[in-house]
This record gives C-alpha cells, structure tokens and sequence, in this order.
C-alpha cells in the first residue's frame, strides 16, 4: 500500500530512490519443480484402468480389429479357461519351477565366483576374463548344446536359466565387494579380526547393496530366457503356451500369457524389493 | 608398554613419505605428531601400528601390555570407521567376537564401555543416526573394549565441528587421567597437539622428516586453566612450520 502512494507521487519517488525500495515484499519462490515429493498413490491404477477401458471400447466399436488386438475381455476368457481347465498351474507351475531352480543356482554360484573373484588375485586373473569373455554370449544361442549336455528335458531349460543368472550375479557381486570401503576393512585388520570375519561381517555385508541390485537385473534375463527356452522344446510353460497361442493365431490366449508373464515380472520385483528392505534397513 | 619406532623409510611408487623417523612413545605419554597436509602423518601412524609395511626401519614394543588386554596397538580413525550395518551395541561386539570372550563376559564388557563413554542409552541406535561426534564416542567405546595398551589416533577429531571437538577433547583428557593410556595421536590441528601432547614431534613437508620435537610438561589437566602459556607454545609450533606448510601447499598445486 505504501507503494501505490508511492507511484501517486512520481517526481518525488525518482527524488529518492529509497523510497521504493522501503515497499516491503515477499521474495517470490522459485524453487519448485524437479522433486518427486506429492504422494500420488491412487494414480497408477487409475492409469491402467483407463488404457484397459479404452482398448475395450476400442474393440468393441470395431476401431480395433479383433484380428490385429483381442479384446481385454476376450483375453480375460482365454485366462478364465486356463484356470478352469486346469491348465493355468501346469504351465505357470512349470515355469515357475525351471525359474526357481535356474535362477537360484545361478545367483548362488554366481555369487561364490564373485566372491572369489572379488577376495583373491588369482581368481581374479583366471577367472575375470573367462567370465567376460562369456557374459555377452546370449545364452539361448547355447541352448542347443544344452539340449545335448543335459537333455531336451528341464535340463536344458534350467541351465539355459542358470547360465544367464550366473554372470550378472558374477559381475555384480564382485564390483561389490571391490567397493566395499578400504577404510572398514583395514578398521577389521587393526582389532585383529580373523580373516573369515572380516570377510563375514565387513565384506559381504558391504557388497550386499550390489549383490541386491543384481538380483533385479538377473531375475528379468532369467525370465526372458525362461520364455525363449520354452518356446524352442517344451510340452508346459508359459513359453509353451505362448508360442502354442501365437501357432494357432489366437491372439486372446497369447494376451493372456503375456498378461501372466507381466504379473511373474511384477511379484519377483516386488519381492526384491521387500529383501532389500530387510536387508538394507541400515542404509537411508 | 612403550612403542619404538627407529629409522622408518617409505615409498609409495618412487615417491619417498617419510624418511629416517625415530621416536619412542613412552608409558602413558600422549605423543603427537604435526606437520603439514602430505608430510606422511597417516602413513607413519599405519606403519606404526602394523598395517603398512615400511620400506626400512622397525618398529618394536617393549614391556607388556596390562592383563586382559586383547588388543594391544589400537586405532581410532578419522571416520570412525563405523560399520553402518551394526548398531552402536553391534559395532562394538564386533571386536570382541573374535576373541576368547564368553558371550556374558562381551556382554558385560559392552555394557561397560558403553557406560563409561556416556552411550548407554544409543546401543540400539544405527550409526547414520547419530551425529558425528557421538559416532566418535562409539569408535572410542569400541578402542577401549579390547582394552588397549597404546591408541594410535588418526586425526579423531577432524572430521567434527569445533564445538563438538571442544567436547571431545575434554573426553578424551578424562579419559586420559582415568586410564593413562600411551597414545601416538596423529593432527594437523595444532591446538589439539598442545592440549593433549607431552610432546609434540613435528614433520616437515614431503618426504616427511622430524624437524623438530617440543616437550611440553605442563600436567594435561591444568592446560585448560593455562591457556595464555598453551597459546604461546602453539605460536611456537606454527613458527616451525609455517614455512614448511606454506612450501607443502604450493607443491601440491604444482603436482594437480
């Protein structure tokens, strides 16, 4: 307001310049933007819902053509009759099955190369350029040598799975515990811990955020793989039945696997997720 | 328990640290040593304590450390080197686990440690949620757990504000008068060498060679009276150095 009086009386607020600048204001605020701070929760479903609901009335006014797109519904159908044939667990189960074993081993294994390779040098000189050397190699390129090494049964399927799971979880783990922070580890040496403790309590301990992460990398090669090892010898699977689907062209029943595959995806990461939670209480 | 250092050498990569260094940390004697950023203070004090290796010279102990303790030569580290996955109670457990202590006597011991620092009621606490002073608290729990005979300090009180430096001092000189442990204490931090130091050994700039040792007599529970006679020894300590810090901080620029 004492401003305006300002403004009113112009030769004499040019006379003195400390007057305008005595109009008390606030400082405008510019630091928003760039944080994710709102909690939107309900936004995501909400988002889903309404891709759901548009395809449907798409197909249903025949803007998509049911050969191109099926239906949401339809493929809701095509799962209803899984379930009510029974189907749905021979395949799921199945596949689940070859991910559980593959996947597991895998990540142990490679979690025990990693340490090595991570804890001595000479692992470190033979085994790294093996692995490196081997890890780009998409692994369903081998799969007919598996079939052969271990037979067109689960063999292959979970070797297939293993192998791709090994590598990463390799990788990730011994970057981690090269990471793992000298400074702790020299505080280890200096209270004498032996050196199994330190390796126990400092080191994997340490390098379990890495370990953690290549978990998630990991889970999803082992079920592309799953799917692409299914697809090329398997009676079940989801793979199986994909590919089954897609023979046949209907396309309802292949929504419906891929919808299954999507939902596997989701519940893996999710419960990593929740690992990571109890394991990393103690990071932020 | 004395700790003696003679004619320790070290290179890292054809660059000489520190060369021709001898002095002895005497029973309950509080031995700083200063010098300019880069004279070779840390490597010294890992040489001393058996987690570096020198290129020459020895360092030995004479005497024997007092019954029960499980860890003679103990460091304290500039950051704490907490383990961020233990609580305070885990953290300090973890030096004991390793050693023939029953699981009551560790108990007990942490439960003492914890006490006489003043974290009893932290034990639960996880090291992010504590400030930095308190996490040195922890570190100095966990040093006094295995009971040491002498501390290697590694500028403990660097990494912390001043006010809580302050606190930490007067800890720590408690703690001396209680304990009267030998301490070769590591600081670039010249007032924290007259407060605490019977003697302060300084270094001069790379390779880091004794320039000169100042003996100071005065007891450490009257320096905080006598800060006037403190301030005229820390002016002394500085005129020795400042060339030699001054000297250090442009090589340094010249090597970036």
């Amino acid at each position: 307001m004492s401003r305006e009086v300002v403004d009113a009386d112009d030769e004499r607020a040019e006379g003195n310049p400390t007057a305008d600048m005595q109009a008390v204001r606030p400082v405008p605020f510019r630091g928003g933007g760039f944080t994710h701070g709102r909690r939107l929760g309900p936004v995501a479903p909400l988002v889903f819902l309404s891709v759901l609901v548009l395809w449907e009335a798409g197909s249903r006014s025949g803007i998509i053509s049911p050969v191109a797109l099926p239906a949401p519904s339809e493929a809701l159908g095509a799962l209803a009759d899984l379930v009510t044939t029974g189907m749905l667990w021979k395949h799921f189960g199945a596949s689940l099955y070859r991910l559980a074993i593959g996947w597991t081993l895998g990540s142990l294994l490679g979690i025990a190369v990693g340490l090595l390779i991570g804890l001595f040098s000479l692992a470190r000189a033979g085994l790294l350029p093996l692995v490196s050397a081997l890890f780009p190699i998409p692994k369903i390129a081998l799969l007919p040598l598996f079939i052969i090494w271990f037979g067109i049964g689960e063999g292959s399927k979970v070797a297939t799975i293993l192998f791709g799971t090994f590598f990463p979880t390799v990788i990730a783990t011994y970057g981690g515990v090269d990471n793992v922070d000298r400074n702790l580890i020299r505080m280890g040496q200096s209270f004498g811990l032996s050196w199994l403790s330190i390796v126990r309590k400092i080191i994997v301990p340490g390098a379990m955020p890495a370990i953690l992460s290549g978990f998630r990398i990991s889970a999803s090669i082992a079920i592309v793989l799953l799917v692409a090892a299914e697809m090329i010898g398997a009676e079940h699977g989801i793979g199986a039945y994909i590919l089954m689907a897609g023979a046949l062209f209907a396309t309802d029943q292949l929504i419906a696997g891929v919808a299954l595959l999507s939902a596997l995806g989701l519940t893996i990461g999710w419960l990593i997720g929740r690992a990571e939670r109890a394991l990393l209480s103690w990071r932020t | 328990m004395q700790l003696i250092l003679t004619g320790i050498r070290h290179c890292y990569g054809g660059t000489s640290v520190v060369d021709d260094i001898s002095f002895t940390v005497g029973d309950g004697e509080i031995v700083c040593i200063v010098g300019p950023s880069g004279c070779g203070k840390s490597t010294l004090l890992r040489i001393a304590g058996g987690l570096e290796r020198p290129d020459a010279g020895e360092v030995l102990v004479a005497g024997q450390p007092a019954d029960g303790s499980l860890n003679p030569l103990t460091y304290i580290f500039q950051d704490f080197a907490l383990l961020p996955w233990r609580t305070v109670e885990g953290n300090v457990s973890l030096v004991l686990e390793d050693h023939a202590v029953g699981r009551e006597d560790r108990r007990a011991i942490v439960k003492d440690v914890l006490a006489r620092t003043n974290l009893s009621e932290f034990a639960r606490a996880l090291p992010r949620q504590l400030s930095g002073g308190m996490k040195q608290r922890v570190a100095i729990a966990r040093a006094l757990a295995v009971k040491p005979a002498i501390m290697l300090m590694d500028e403990p009180l660097s990494a912390l504000d001043s006010q809580t430096r302050e606190l930490l001092m007067d800890d720590l000189v408690a703690l001396w008068q209680r304990e009267r442990f030998s301490a070769c204490y590591v600081t670039h931090n010249l007032n924290e060498a007259v407060r605490l130091g019977r003697r302060i050994i300084v270094l001069s700039r790379r390779p880091g060679r004794i320039r000169e040792v100042v003996e100071i007599d005065m007891p450490l529970a009257q320096r905080p009276q006598r800060l006037a006679e403190l301030e005229k020894l820390q002016r002394r300590v500085w005129e020795i150095m400042r060339e030699e810090a001054r000297e250090a901080d442009r090589e340094i620029s010249d090597v970036a």
